[in-house]
């Protein structure tokens, strides 16, 4: 059989688009969303702390975290709802101090995904560990099984809500890893954003699964640690310099 | 052994109206609690973002771990074929319907949403134990109901020993799963212990029979039946034999713990370092609600009075409580382990420090009235239905009793 060159042309360039654009498909995936489209396992959006650039007496993500999400206080530390909080730590031998962000870790096995009777806590396929506001009881055994202390519930009447985190009193909520700017395609959530424009960079977000993200490449390049090794729970939040 | 008669109680004293008002008063102020704490947020209650279970949740899970244990009495005559016992079965099987409505009762309206319990029948997690004992308890009144037809119905009666069979089994694995709610909690040093789960059954033995005699006790006496010395020193002697089963668990869940670094922590704080929790350990559940109820069940000479027997078995419920004050709420309030070999110098959420709780009056009146719900059923029940032994004389109740014998006793 001969081929003209004409047709091993049309036949080169089809098969080479065969094998690519499955390829070409995952990369489009890997990058952006549409609005309509559902989420899915290619990605697993995580957070990278470094404990090192996180300074002691900064508030900034915090504060920002509640502003974005509509989080406001009664002046009641006890009942009021927290999605991140600054802890500062000292190493039991050798006095080392250290200060640092603490948040919804979003496991890849969340405790408080197993133990939701309703199946109001749940995960998406990416990754981000939410509460269904809808079927969300108020049982707060999500609060007992988290190893992070991450969930609040809401004590009381909630003012001032912003439409896309919305609360209601008598359930249970946490950091939502800013899931409307990751929808958005803002590619970051409100910490990392305060902690940058203070000019620190001790927050990095990013996804886990792509090889060519930053914080995959930071996470390659250097030790880090999960909180709670021990619980196996394969966090989405992870720490270096701690 | 004469053939048992049983028979609703008249309930027409002024007494028996008192104790009606009384027990209605409870649940109402139980309910009245319940709206103000939906209605304004549970800001107003003791419980905080630290300790999430409160006093409503330690009497809950006592109710609901005592009702399981109420029908042990039916267990050991349809299961284990004990006769004596047969008189009192159909009390016991009423006590573990009641004593969980109660229970649950606390436990729903102390959600955060109890409107959404058509949520909770609708949506499950299979993976949630939470979910399993909502099956486990919905299934305890079906099987409990049917178990007591058996028994209450004459054509019935040869089908009440399978279904006692399937009572039994049933209220083994739904305490596992109320003991489990805790078993299964790994994030916290206090739980993650599978010992919970048989614990929590040897606690209900325990609570569910002191719960019962003293109901028992009370209903014969106020109703003028007899209650001969057979089924009173059975009982007491089983009492006894449970709340020391009960002290053996606690003790090998700590010694467990203490030879665990990891859980050196949690231990010193219960035991040694915890205040109102080791108050409450030590003197609540260890000397009030086992040393010395065993001291007077075990006791020749104080086991016959039958004051001190009842009041051994007060005891026994109130160590009961303390225990799942200790259990529940002294479990949340020891700091969670974030990060090992380090210690927590400032924080806004309160880590690493001992959360401070102290139950709010609604708490308590939300507590109390799942009491008073058990009660003001029972009460009702045995009004409208023949629940209660005519006599538990020792010729009517006791299948070895010999006239003679007793004759030359009192000779």
């Amino acid at each position: 059989m001969s081929l003209s060159r004409r047709e091993f042309l049309v036949a080169g360039v089809a098969t080479a688009a065969t094998a690519l654009a499955p390829g070409l498909r995952l990369v489009e995936l890997a990058q952006a969303r549409a609005p309509e489209e559902a989420v899915t396992k290619l990605q697993r959006w995580g957070l990278l702390i470094d404990v090192a650039q996180c300074a002691d007496g900064c508030n900034a993500c915090v504060t920002a975290c509640h502003e974005e999400n509509g989080v406001t206080s009664h002046n009641r530390p006890a009942t009021d709802a927290q999605w991140i909080r600054k802890v500062t730590i000292k190493d039991r031998q050798t006095g080392y101090v250290q200060s640092l962000p603490l948040m919804c870790q979003h496991c890849e096995e969340p405790p408080c995904v197993d133990v939701c009777p309703t199946g109001a806590s749940f995960k998406r396929a990416d990754g981000i560990v939410l509460v269904d506001k809808h079927t969300c009881i108020g049982c707060r055994y999500c609060m007992m099984a988290c190893p992070y202390k991450a969930r609040s519930f809401i004590h009381e009447d909630t003012k001032d809500q912003k439409p896309h985190a919305p609360r209601g009193k008598g359930t249970v909520e946490s950091c939502t890893l800013c899931v409307h700017k990751v929808d958005r395609g803002d590619g970051t959530t409100a910490c990392a954003e305060a902690c940058k424009s203070v000019g620190h960079q001790a927050i990095l977000f990013g996804n886990l699964n792509d090889a060519n993200s930053e914080i995959r490449k930071r996470l390659a390049s250097r030790p880090s640690t999960q909180l709670r090794p021990d619980l196996n729970l394969n966090t989405g939040v992870r720490y270096t310099g701690l | 052994m004469a053939h048992i008669h049983y028979r609703e109680i008249e309930g027409h004293s002024l007494g028996f109206l008192a104790l009606l008002a009384l027990l209605g008063a409870i649940v109402l102020a139980g309910l009245g609690a319940a709206w103000y704490m939906e209605h304004n947020g549970h800001w107003v209650t003791g419980m905080t973002n630290q300790v999430v279970w409160g006093t409503p949740h330690v009497f809950a899970v006592f109710l609901i771990v005592a009702a399981s244990g109420a029908l042990n009495v039916a267990s050991i005559a349809s299961v284990f074929g004990r006769q004596l016992y047969k008189p009192l079965s159909r009390l016991s099987g009423l006590l573990a319907l009641t004593l969980l409505a109660g229970g649950l009762a606390v436990l729903v309206l102390d959600l955060g949403r109890p409107d959404r319990l058509i949520v909770a029948m609708t949506y499950y997690n299979f993976k949630s134990i939470f979910a399993w004992n909502i099956f486990l308890y919905i299934g305890f009144f079906v099987v409990v109901a049917v178990y007591l037809w058996m028994m209450m119905e004459r054509r019935m009666n040869e089908h009440s020993r399978p279904v006692g069979v399937f009572a039994f089994v049933w209220r083994l694995i739904l305490t596992t799963g109320t003991g489990s709610i805790f078993g299964f909690l790994v994030a916290r040093s206090a739980y993650d212990t599978a010992v919970l789960a048989p614990m929590f059954i040897v606690f209900s033995f325990t609570y569910g029979l002191a719960l019962f005699l003293l109901v028992l006790m009370a209903a014969m006496r106020l109703s003028r039946r007899e209650f001969g010395d057979a089924v009173f020193e059975r009982l007491r002697n089983l009492l006894g034999v449970f709340v020391a089963a009960a002290l053996y668990f606690v003790a090998v869940h700590h010694l467990t713990n203490l030879y665990i670094t990891e859980r050196h922590g949690i231990e010193a704080f219960i035991l040694r370092d915890g205040g109102v929790y080791t108050k409450l350990f030590w003197l609540g559940q260890v000397v009030v609600g086992s040393i010395l109820p065993l001291g007077i069940l075990f006791s020749a000479r104080l086991g016959k009075s039958r004051v001190l027997v009842a009041v051994a078995a007060v005891l026994v419920v109130l160590g009961g409580v303390a225990q799942m004050y200790v259990t529940i709420i002294g479990g949340q309030a020891y700091p969670m382990p974030l990060f090992a070999g380090k210690d927590i110098l400032e924080s806004s959420f309160f880590d690493g420090k001992v959360a401070s709780y102290a139950p709010s009056l609604p708490e308590m009146l939300l507590g109390l009235s799942g009491i008073g719900i058990a009660l003001i059923a029972t009460v009702l029940a045995v009004k409208v239905l023949p629940f209660l032994p005519q006599s538990l004389s020792d010729a009517d109740a006791d299948p070895h009793y010999k006239p003679e014998a007793a004759k030359e006793a009192t000779a």
